[in-house]
């Protein structure tokens, strides 16, 4: 017997005796993450309607598209990447560059609390004994990867720089077979929030703070990095609330420019 | 108004015990820690509980209420429901000693692992001069009380004892963080030591220490994740290391 069960502790049967609804969240967040997960990976594997080019809107799963796959007007600085082919089937774009958001969330702190509670149940909530027999933590393979966490943040950054780029690219409209600037529709407004959601999850990031100065010694020696930190520092407090909106963003988002492209619904102008 | 309520209290030894139910008086404005006073009072002459202050200033009174852990001077009775039953319970990552008294002396021993504050030899006693911004991130450290709720609700000791041999737990790597932090120390291993001899690298950041804190202190995301992030710089980052050796950082060692 081990953990609260090992025989000099106090002897008590219950692996718990909190009374609240502790399973709650971690029930919630096994509801939520399963359910964009199983969005995501088939938005990913549809390799279809994520572009349109008559509302100028392209998908945040699909961005920066870099697959000669990718459908005319969909890249935005070229397609490096060819077009293969698996069990008959093409490759998606988005599969090329799937992988650094994802590990950039995978590997973020708070979504390692997020899932190790309500996915690993290590522990499934506080003072509430684990089922595992051993634990090693974050010490050994795979999970010594998280260490990677800021190689993931820096390409987060690159890709919403592109996502920044597609947002202000929404602004236009086709006219008469040509874009033009200075229009604003719901798609150019989505496009926008979901970029804003998603630099503030990239900035609000524990290691955005570190590197930013969190790795200072002496703060006074470096003013412009220690002010820099300071406002970090209030975002990081808000980080879980980003991670969280930019997810819901980010789905929402492909979503809609989903739905606009399969021509399911019209992308509404204001002006 | 006076009121009776309903509450479970652990009693016995490292050997056997269990929780016995009591009907107690309670009056407005009470705290646990009052009416676990008047069952000793009144009712369990020989109930043993650690105590002091009686202002969440001391740290004695950490118990598990309701199966969390927490200081019972600073747990209103009104934060509960009038007919709920209050269960207390000792600590459940320490072991007993007796009814809601646990043997915290892990925690001493842990403490005597780190290493001290080294102050810069070329510097008398005196002379040392530091900026409020160098110093003030350690000193929302300095607010542990030593309660040891971090400890007691950190699932790498409380769910396996075999780990407490090689983790520090919370309490300790806010400390750690502390002194990594400090302008003017001049140990530089520590980022090091702190994942290979303290075992930061078993922490993975569920933040329960950080719930149960009652200073407040946010050692989640001031410092153990801080810390994770110094010990990515000179053991998991190519990047760096490489810098390091280039340029000969401070800090990089």
């Amino acid at each position: 017997m081990s953990g609260v069960f090992s025989a000099t502790r106090a002897k008590i049967s219950e692996k718990t005796l909190r009374t609240d609804r502790w399973w709650l969240q971690p029930a919630f967040i096994v509801l939520v993450l399963t359910s964009f997960i199983i969005y995501s990976t088939f938005r990913a594997f549809e390799n279809n309607n994520y572009f349109s080019a008559s509302n100028s809107l392209i998908s945040p799963f699909y961005s920066p598209c870099l697959s000669k796959a990718c459908v005319d007007g969909a890249s935005l600085v070229g397609t490096p990447f060819g077009i293969f082919h698996i069990f008959g089937a093409t490759v998606s774009p988005s599969l090329f560059i799937l992988l650094f958001p994802l590990g950039f969330r995978l590997t973020c702190y708070y979504y390692r609390k997020g899932y190790y509670r309500s996915f690993w149940m290590s522990p499934p909530a506080c003072a509430v004994a684990e089922p595992h027999k051993t634990y090693t933590g974050e010490t050994r393979a795979p999970l010594i990867l998280q260490n990677a966490h800021r190689y993931f943040f820096y390409a987060g950054l690159v890709l919403n720089v592109f996502l920044s780029i597609d947002a202000v690219l929404a602004f236009r409209r086709q006219v008469n077979g040509e874009m033009q600037w200075g229009h604003v529709s719901v798609g150019s407004l989505v496009l926008l929030a979901n970029a804003t959601f998603l630099w503030l999850y990239s900035l609000s990031c524990h290691t955005c703070r570190h590197t930013i100065g969190g790795r200072l010694r002496n703060f006074s020696k470096h003013p412009v990095r220690y002010k820099a930190w300071t406002y970090v520092s209030i975002l990081n407090h808000k980080h879980q609330n980003f991670a969280w909106i930019s997810l819901f963003g980010v789905a929402l988002a492909d979503l809609y420019v989903r739905q606009v492209s399969s021509g399911s619904i019209t992308n509404f102008f204001f002006f | 108004m006076a009121r009776n309520i309903n509450m479970r209290i652990w009693r016995g030894n490292v050997t056997d015990g269990g929780l016995e139910n009591v009907v107690v008086e309670a009056n407005e404005g009470e705290v646990v820690l009052d009416v676990i006073h008047r069952v000793q009072a009144t009712q369990m002459g020989d109930l043993a509980v650690r105590w002091n202050c009686k202002a969440g200033k001391c740290g004695s009174c950490s118990m598990e209420i309701n199966g969390k852990p927490r200081l019972a001077c600073m747990t209103q009775l009104s934060s509960f429901k009038e007919d709920e039953t209050i269960t207390v319970t000792p600590l459940r990552a320490f072991p007993v000693i007796k009814d809601l008294v646990t043997d915290v002396s892990f925690n001493y021993r842990k403490a005597m692992e780190v290493p001290a504050y080294a102050h810069p030899v070329n510097l008398a006693p005196g002379e040392a001069r530091m900026e409020q911004v160098d110093v003030e991130r350690s000193q929302e450290f300095r607010k542990c009380i030593e309660c040891f709720l971090c400890q007691d609700t950190c699932h790498v000791i409380r769910d396996h004892e075999e780990n407490k041999k090689s983790f520090a737990g919370p309490r300790f790597f806010i400390r750690i963080a502390e002194l990594d932090m400090h302008p003017l120390d001049t140990l530089r291993n520590r980022k090091k030591t702190a994942q290979e001899e303290h075992g930061l690298g078993m922490c993975n950041i569920t933040k329960c220490c950080t719930e149960v804190c009652p200073e407040h202190i946010r050692i989640t995301d001031n410092a153990i994740i801080p810390m994770k992030e110094r010990v990515v710089d000179v053991k998991y980052d190519p990047l760096r290391w490489l810098g390091s050796k280039i340029s000969k950082r401070e800090g990089i060692v």
